[in-house]
């Protein structure tokens, strides 16, 4: 099942498949690990509609709200 | 091979600094790139009898520049130089990247693999002789912490080799890093440290938030603490025993009523000196800054150091990011107001970590009303905390109600949208206490050499208006607002006056006025928000641009109005 990641429970691990957006966007997650076929784990989510936080390589991200519904994870259900 | 320039190259968060610190001598410089507002560090190394020069490149991710530290990074590499490229070994897959395109850029290369303590109980074992067949350069295992490693990269700098490779695609390369790094690298159990623990703990909402309020207030607590300590145990002593004597003998020389004496030594309290309301450049002028804003100034600093290296910060920006949002700003906008409450100027400065106009310029704003600086945060304490703790809460409340309420309303008027947090949060490391006293020596310095002058100056310059009555003539044009609006006595414009040079003597320069607990509130919480002092003008005309700035003072000039009016009729 393919979802975003806002959607993900914490604690919960899936595989990276697509980042929506701008060039500028995609390659500075990439650089900062986050790409398609990359194993990703949602560490928390902050209250109203606050910044994800995921691990990446053994490295945490905090991603704005909006930003995080635009990568796309697939997850077991 | 001579070696003349050495870049320190590698990702945020890799301990470069660490290793800049330990390669480097005491002497160093921070300066901006020319054309630009990034700042960087140099310093000097001692190779037998060279001594080349090692610049602390900003961290970046890769050499397609994606924000303003990013590019002076690249323009840095065009200019040259031997690069050793600091990786941190426990994140090797998106470190080499940056390794990747430094080797087809043809620079000659030496890579320090740091943090390598940390690979143990993160599970991680590394091929090193492997990695260095496998780049083509000599790959050396470093610990920026305990210095391990850092002689054996000195000593083989000169193997330092150019590869030329062929300039590929990005998938090309981060499929050729999927290789390397299977081939070099073991993952095994790891185990949770205690820190590790800790980190996940601090950026869950639910415990990170009360852990942030925890830290806050005991943050502030030891900063009290040893600047109380250094003042009553160190400076006021040394004041009061060894400098009065001495400026008592002097005053006698120069002769009562004289005008050297009225500069210099100010006016005689019951026939003695009195440190906090004689007013001259000897006695209140040293001892304002040096014993009542310094002590708080170390406290600060080192507090904030310790802070910094652990790598609290950014988790507080992330806890904060919901709150900023709705005050036009992302998270990592809390960065400058906490510099900014140990000197306006490094909070200015670093609102450069904002990429749009508009989030620069609500940052900026915000910060030089509402937040007040460490000095003078200091001598509102030691001011307004004699009529009362109570007070000074009052003060501080309302610069922080005023933050807020600013914030809202200038994000509901000004176009545009708060932008979004995008950052990497960085494990928490053990402070190295080497690089933290560096740092703090380092502000020390400066607060000594930028502010000490301006106050001696403030104070001079106060006191030979006044032996002119041009004092006199503002106190006249401006009563209407004093008296009128604000309840306090046409003799507070000399601490307004000063104020635009100084916030910390112009506060205490409303000591002697004889002020009700009423007016000292309103004084100092006026004197805080109606204008910054000189220094972080220049920046933020600087950082802003005239436009911005003349906005951003008009807007102080009617929040100091309202504020000071405000507060005569609550009160």
């Amino acid at each position: 099942m393919i979802i975003d990641l806002t959607q993900m429970q914490p604690g919960e691990t899936g595989i990276v498949k697509e980042i929506q957006g701008g060039q500028g966007f995609v390659r500075k997650l990439q650089s900062m690990g986050v790409r398609p076929d990359k194993k990703i784990t949602k560490v928390s989510s902050h209250f109203w509609r606050g910044p994800q936080t995921v691990e990446v390589d053994n490295l945490q991200i905090a991603v704005g709200f909006g930003m995080a519904r635009r990568i796309f994870v697939e997850v077991k259900r | 091979m001579k070696i003349n320039k050495i870049l320190l190259m590698g990702n945020p968060n890799v301990g470069k600094s660490a290793i800049f610190s330990r390669l480097t001598g005491v002497k160093v410089i921070i300066s901006n790139y020319p054309g630009t507002t990034v700042e960087f560090t140099q310093g000097y190394m001692k190779i037998g009898q060279e001594r080349p020069m090692v610049i602390d490149v900003p961290g970046t991710y890769t050499l397609e520049p994606t924000c303003k530290a990013e590019d002076v990074a690249c323009r840095m590499v065009e200019e040259g130089g031997l690069v050793i490229n600091i990786i941190d070994a426990t994140n090797l897959e998106r470190n080499l990247y940056l390794t990747l395109q430094l080797l087809e850029k043809g620079m000659p290369l030496i890579v320090a693999l740091n943090m390598w303590d940390d690979t143990k109980h993160r599970g991680i074992y590394i091929d090193v002789k492997k990695l260095e067949e496998q780049l083509g350069v000599p790959v050396i295992p470093t610990c920026g912490l305990t210095g391990e490693g850092i002689k054996e990269l000195i000593d083989r700098l000169e193997e330092a080799k150019k590869k030329d490779l062929p300039a590929s695609s990005d998938s090309q390369k981060w499929e050729k890093i999927g290789k390397i790094v299977e081939g070099v690298q073991k993952l095994t159990h790891r185990h949770h440290t205690l820190l590790e623990r800790l980190e996940d703990l601090s950026i869950k909402p639910l415990t990170g938030l009360p852990i942030a309020l925890g830290i806050i207030y005991c943050a502030f607590w030891i900063v009290r603490f040893i600047g109380e300590g250094l003042i009553g145990y160190i400076f006021e002593p040394l004041f009061g025993k060894l400098w009065l004597p001495l400026l008592m003998r002097f005053s006698a020389v120069l002769g009562e009523g004289s005008f050297l004496q009225h500069v210099l030594i100010g006016n005689l309290i019951d026939g003695k000196v009195n440190f906090g309301q004689s007013f001259g450049v000897l006695t209140t002028g040293l001892y304002v800054p040096i014993a009542m804003v310094l002590p708080y100034i170390f406290s600060f600093y080192l507090i904030l150091g310790l802070l910094e290296d652990l790598g609290y910060l950014p988790r507080l920006a992330v806890l904060a990011d919901n709150l900023m949002h709705h005050l036009g700003l992302h998270g990592y906008a809390i960065i400058p107001f906490i510099l900014g409450l140990g000197c306006n100027v490094p909070g200015a400065l670093a609102t450069r970590v904002l990429e749009e106009r508009r989030e620069k310029f609500i940052a900026a704003t915000l910060m030089a009303i509402a937040i007040p600086c460490m000095a003078q945060i200091a001598m509102i304490i030691g001011l307004v905390g004699q009529r009362g703790g109570k007070y000074v809460a009052i003060v501080f409340l309302t610069l922080f109600v005023l933050l807020i309420l600013k914030g809202l309303i200038l994000n509901r008027v000004l176009k545009g949208a708060s932008p979004e947090i995008l950052v990497e949060i960085p494990p928490y490391r053990m402070p190295q206490i080497q690089a933290v006293i560096k740092k703090l020596w380092m502000r020390l310095s400066g607060f000594l050499k930028e502010a000490l002058p301006l106050v001696l100056l403030g104070v001079l310059f106060v006191n030979i208006l006044y032996t002119l009555k041009i004092i006199d003539f503002f106190a006249y044009i401006f009563t209407p607002v004093l008296t009128g609006l604000w309840g306090l006595p046409k003799e507070a414009i000399s601490a307004l006056v000063v104020g635009f040079l100084r916030k910390d003597i112009a506060v205490g320069m409303l000591g002697p006025l004889n002020l009700s607990t009423k007016q000292l509130v309103v004084g100092s919480t006026v004197l805080a928000v109606y204008f910054p002092c000189i220094a972080t003008y220049i920046v933020l005309i600087r950082e802003l641009g005239i436009k911005d700035t003349l906005k951003t003072t008009s807007i102080m000039i009617v929040v100091a109005l309202l504020i000071g009016i405000l507060l005569n009729l609550i009160l």
